[in-house]
């Protein structure tokens, strides 16, 4: 009987965070958008007066010399953490690393595009 | 039958008029006034108005009472941002067809609903976390470690017409906000809505307190604006 208790309990805080957990499209539409553009192309509705230009998502050239790694870290720590600008925020509060993880096979959709 | 609906919503209104009636009846068909917070981007898209449950942590009794009158556009983009933008020339641009004015109550209404507003205080705890220090900051300084050092104008305006436009524009934000939330809510959006579209930016003590002091100095200086 305890032990049955435990694995209800179990379920349901498994259950909480699977709800919790967005869907990658999701979260580019709600975080991402706002600079990188519904298209993704880096020409989003913040971005008239920016100094550096949100990087084109689907710029398959540019995107294939980042690997995951560096990817997940730019989205996790923002733009300074791979030494590029202040102006690409950190998201490590709002998203969960694997919510991040799927936000890079998000990007990897959108470039048509892998590492190397 | 019929008999018994009417009496059950006559019981309703009867109820709602009661106890600040326009907040949770009119109101309450954009804003969320009761709480909580919003937990999912499902619900965070489809919300269409900024959430009031909080309000007497949030806003000035004074500005709220003459916004109420005469509101003016906080949001360039409205509430949610990715419902009012269209694809244009250079990119996405908003679609200003799809914002609509506020409505605008009298001077009496405004009073009673803005004296109901400041009674919801659920966020107290975050609120007392908050020291605001003494001290001022040219504005020049401000303005570079806002939009240089920090990146915050990728999403708000400074200025009526520099900034960016996802978030609510800042340079009435001092005269609209206390000045313990704006502290509070630059450390930890998440902590008031998790869903917050603004990240947390990991300022330091000093950077958040320089940002409540410049905002404070934006807001003098339009003091006209809103
Ligand atoms: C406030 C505007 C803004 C928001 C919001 C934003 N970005 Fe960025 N992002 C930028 C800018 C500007 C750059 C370019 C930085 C540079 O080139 O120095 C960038 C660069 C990046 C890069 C680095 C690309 C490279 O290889 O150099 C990645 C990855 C990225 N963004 C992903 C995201 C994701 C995912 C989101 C949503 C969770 C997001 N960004 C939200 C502004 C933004
Ligand atoms: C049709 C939907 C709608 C109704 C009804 C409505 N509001 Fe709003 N309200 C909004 C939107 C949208 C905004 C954001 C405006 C902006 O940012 O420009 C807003 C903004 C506000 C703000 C400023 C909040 C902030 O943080 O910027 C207050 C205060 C407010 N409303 C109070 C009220 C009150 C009180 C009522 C009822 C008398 C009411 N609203 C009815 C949609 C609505
Ligand atoms: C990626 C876009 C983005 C960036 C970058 C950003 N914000 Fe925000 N900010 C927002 C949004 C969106 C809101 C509205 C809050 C909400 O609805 O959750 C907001 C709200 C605020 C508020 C409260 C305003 C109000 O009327 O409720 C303050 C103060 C603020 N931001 C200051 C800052 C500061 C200071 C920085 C830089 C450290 C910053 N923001 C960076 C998007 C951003």
């Amino acid at each position: 009987m305890p032990t049955k208790l435990v694995l209800l309990l179990l379920l349901a805080a498994f259950s909480v965070q699977a709800q919790a957990k967005e869907t990658p499209a999701d979260n580019y539409k709600a975080y991402c958008v706002q600079c990188h553009g519904s298209d993704g192309t880096g020409k989003g509705v913040n971005v008239r007066d920016m100094t550096v230009v949100p990087r084109d998502h689907t710029d398959a050239k540019a995107m294939s010399g980042r690997s995951d790694e560096t990817l997940f870290k730019a989205i996790k720590e923002g733009g300074p953490s791979i030494e590029k600008s202040i102006l690409m925020p950190p998201w490590g509060a709002t998203l969960s690393d694997e919510e991040i993880k799927e936000l890079v096979q998000h990007l990897r959709m959108l470039c048509k595009c892998k590492f190397g | 039958m019929k008999r018994i609906i009417f009496v059950v919503l006559l019981g309703f209104s009867g109820a709602t008029l009661a106890e600040g009636g326009m907040l949770q009846g009119s109101c309450a068909a954009c804003h969320n006034t009761k709480g909580p917070a919003t937990q999912t981007l499902k619900t965070a898209f489809e919300k269409k108005g900024p959430d009031l449950f909080y309000a007497g942590n949030k806003y000035r009794q004074e500005w709220l009472v003459s916004w109420l009158q005469k509101p003016g556009r906080i949001r360039p983009a409205g509430m949610y941002y990715g419902g009012h933008i269209k694809a244009g020339a250079k990119g996405d641009e908003i679609d200003a067809s799809t914002l609509t004015d506020h409505i605008a109550l009298s001077k009496a209404d405004a009073t009673s609903v803005a004296a109901e507003l400041m009674k919801m205080k659920p966020h107290d705890d975050l609120i007392a976390k908050e020291k605001i220090e003494p001290g001022t900051i040219p504005k020049q300084m401000g303005e570079m470690a806002f939009t240089k050092f920090l990146g915050c104008m990728a999403c708000h305006l400074i200025e009526p017409e520099y900034g960016g436009l996802s978030g609510p524009e800042l340079y009435t934000a001092a005269k609209r906000l206390q000045p313990q939330y704006m502290s509070s809510f630059i450390r930890s959006p998440q902590a008031w809505e998790p869903k917050s579209m603004m990240p947390n930016k990991n300022l330091s003590e000093v950077n958040i307190q320089k940002m409540v002091h410049y905002l404070e100095t934006l807001s003098k200086e339009n003091a006209n604006a809103n």
